[in-house]
């Protein structure tokens, strides 16, 4: 509960959150000042793995960035290297074969259900309940074997290429996705929901914590599951669609609340709807090639160009400007997260400690991707 | 009214002189590629071709004027980054601006100051958004951001003394 402060400055200290402090994601550092147990202001504190991608993408050709964009966001890598696709492929005007457009929405989405259960995992993890996480890496195991077979790797995938995507998916991967979905589908209503999501101590600790207004979301430029827990519906599938995502019957889950447990809603109905985009990718698949035609060596015309997609948190752009040369200009990475953690000294003010802790891990952050 | 065309007038006003091709700062426009307006003003883009509805080309002294009609539009700020067009000797800011209410419309606003004195007011009483990315984009081009409450390094050591993404960086 958020408690109006009268504050007495000669009694505050400043309290250090991180870099790698175990109740912090990752390496996060936020500058606390804090008036007994309640938040004055919280300063984040960002750079500790910057890695500058940005010069990394200027210094070698279009291709050659491509594994770059998986080590950004980790958790959701395949959006990542499809969001660096479309606005290659924009840029350079290559076509995509249909079987290559369904194969990469089931894979983005098979990943973003992975997302969210380690998301889900880590969030209850930080308000003390371990036993969540054991069940949500079961689940993701799985998908991380499927999508082993396909890409070749387990996390920092490199899997999608100008054009389609480098492997094809066999019957092999598309029994074992549909026979996760069936199991994903029984577990939910029980070892999520019922044990988490009707949980008293769960509802009391995210519960009216961590207001979010409209009005924040717009000045802060906030999105993803944030934006769409404080009753905006803005999700780029649906609002700007890409790929082949207006084939799908698929909702856009949105609640009002604003609050912390809002975004927890938000983010478990979309791995049930996820589960549908996936289902229905399966059964329309066409058949066909899964590379189109694109030169080895690409030079697109000079210009400025951008696309987004929807990643697990939120509006992921690309910038991207050329000069008719075979490396990119510039490249501005746009990522979700860097925006979603600024609203957070602002919304923090006045929250006790405990609170503000629970409320950073309903942002869901991932520190390489808004260090980059 | 389509909220592209609605964002073209109001932001128009801002250019009385439409057609004027005094180029800002001196800007020699020649690299880019077809389709970018060459003087100061607003040209409505092809969205499939380059993903952005309206391209606006201003002064630097403008920008917080554009801001300003684009706060009341109702638009958010998604991103602002820099250019070092190092041919020119100019660095270029670009600021993304995008819709949350379900209407489609991008909107790219760019400005061109000189490479010796990069020098920008701030948005950030405008947009609160502005403050990170407007010290994300001091921090690789060295762009000053005049009235910016706290322009300090954010992803770079508080000590560094160097501007990574402009051309002529070598680590």
């Amino acid at each position: 509960m958020t408690v109006p402060i009268h504050l007495r400055h000669d009694e505050t200290f400043v309290l250090n959150l991180g870099p790698q402090h175990p109740a912090t994601h990752g390496v996060l550092r936020v500058k606390l000042t804090m008036d007994g147990e309640y938040v004055v202001k919280a300063e984040p504190v960002l750079g500790y793995i910057h890695r500058m991608h940005e010069k990394m993408a200027e210094a070698g050709t279009f291709a050659q960035f491509m594994p770059n964009t998986a080590r950004m966001d980790y958790l959701h890598a395949l959006a990542f290297n499809h969001g660096y696709c479309l606005v290659v492929e924009r840029a350079a005007g290559i076509e995509v074969p249909e079987r290559a457009e369904y194969i990469r929405v089931i894979t983005v989405e098979l990943n973003r259900i992975a997302s969210h259960l380690l998301w889900w995992a880590a969030f209850l993890l930080d308000l003390g309940g371990f036993t969540p996480l054991l069940y949500a890496f079961d689940d993701r195991e799985k998908i991380i074997d499927l999508l082993e077979r396909v890409t070749g790797s387990r996390l920092t995938y490199c899997y999608m290429r100008f054009g389609g995507v480098y492997n094809d998916i066999d019957d092999e991967f598309i029994t074992g996705t549909r026979a996760f979905i069936k199991r994903l589908r029984s577990r939910l209503p029980s070892y999520y929901h019922d044990l988490v999501t009707h949980n008293i101590i769960l509802i009391k600790r995210i519960k009216e914590i961590g207001i979010i207004t409209p009005e924040q979301c717009r000045r802060y430029g906030a999105t993803g599951p944030v934006v769409r827990g404080s009753g905006i519906s803005y999700d780029i599938r649906k609002n700007e669609p890409y790929s082949v995502y207006p084939e799908f019957d698929f909702d856009i889950p949105v609640f009002d609340e604003c609050d912390s447990m809002a975004r927890y809603m938000v983010r478990m109905q979309e791995i049930e709807q996820s589960l549908r985009i996936v289902e229905q990718a399966l059964d329309k698949l066409p058949d066909g090639p899964v590379m189109g035609k694109a030169p080895k060596m690409l030079k697109p015309p000079a210009g400025y160009f951008y696309s987004a997609v929807e990643t697990a948190r939120g509006s992921l752009g690309h910038r991207l400007i050329c000069d008719g040369g075979k490396n990119p200009y510039k490249l501005k990475l746009r990522s979700p997260t860097f925006s979603n953690l600024s609203l957070f000294g602002e919304v923090a003010e006045g929250m006790m400690l405990a609170d503000a802790l629970a409320f950073m891990g309903s942002l869901d952050l991932v520190i390489p991707e808004i260090d980059r | 009214m389509e909220i592209q065309e609605q964002t073209r007038i109001a932001l128009a006003t801002l250019f009385p002189l439409a057609t004027y091709t005094a180029t800002p700062a001196g800007a020699e426009d020649s690299d880019q590629g077809e389709g970018v307006p060459r003087g100061a003003g607003v040209l409505a883009t092809d969205f499939s071709g380059c993903g952005g509805h309206l391209d606006v080309l201003c002064l630097p002294d403008q920008v917080v004027d554009v801001a300003r009609i684009m706060d009341d539009q109702g638009f958010f700020l998604e991103a602002v980054s820099g250019v070092d067009w190092i041919d020119q000797q100019q660095l270029e800011i670009v600021y993304d601006y995008n819709r949350l209410d379900g209407q489609q419309c991008r909107v790219v606003v760019r400005t061109r100051v000189s490479r010796d004195q990069p020098v920008v007011p701030t948005i950030t009483h405008v947009f609160s958004a502005a403050d990170w990315h407007e010290r994300e984009t001091f921090d690789f081009y060295g762009v000053q951001f005049q009235g910016h409450p706290n322009l300090i390094r954010i992803l770079l050591p508080e000590d560094a003394d160097f501007y990574p993404l402009l051309k002529d960086f070598m680590p």
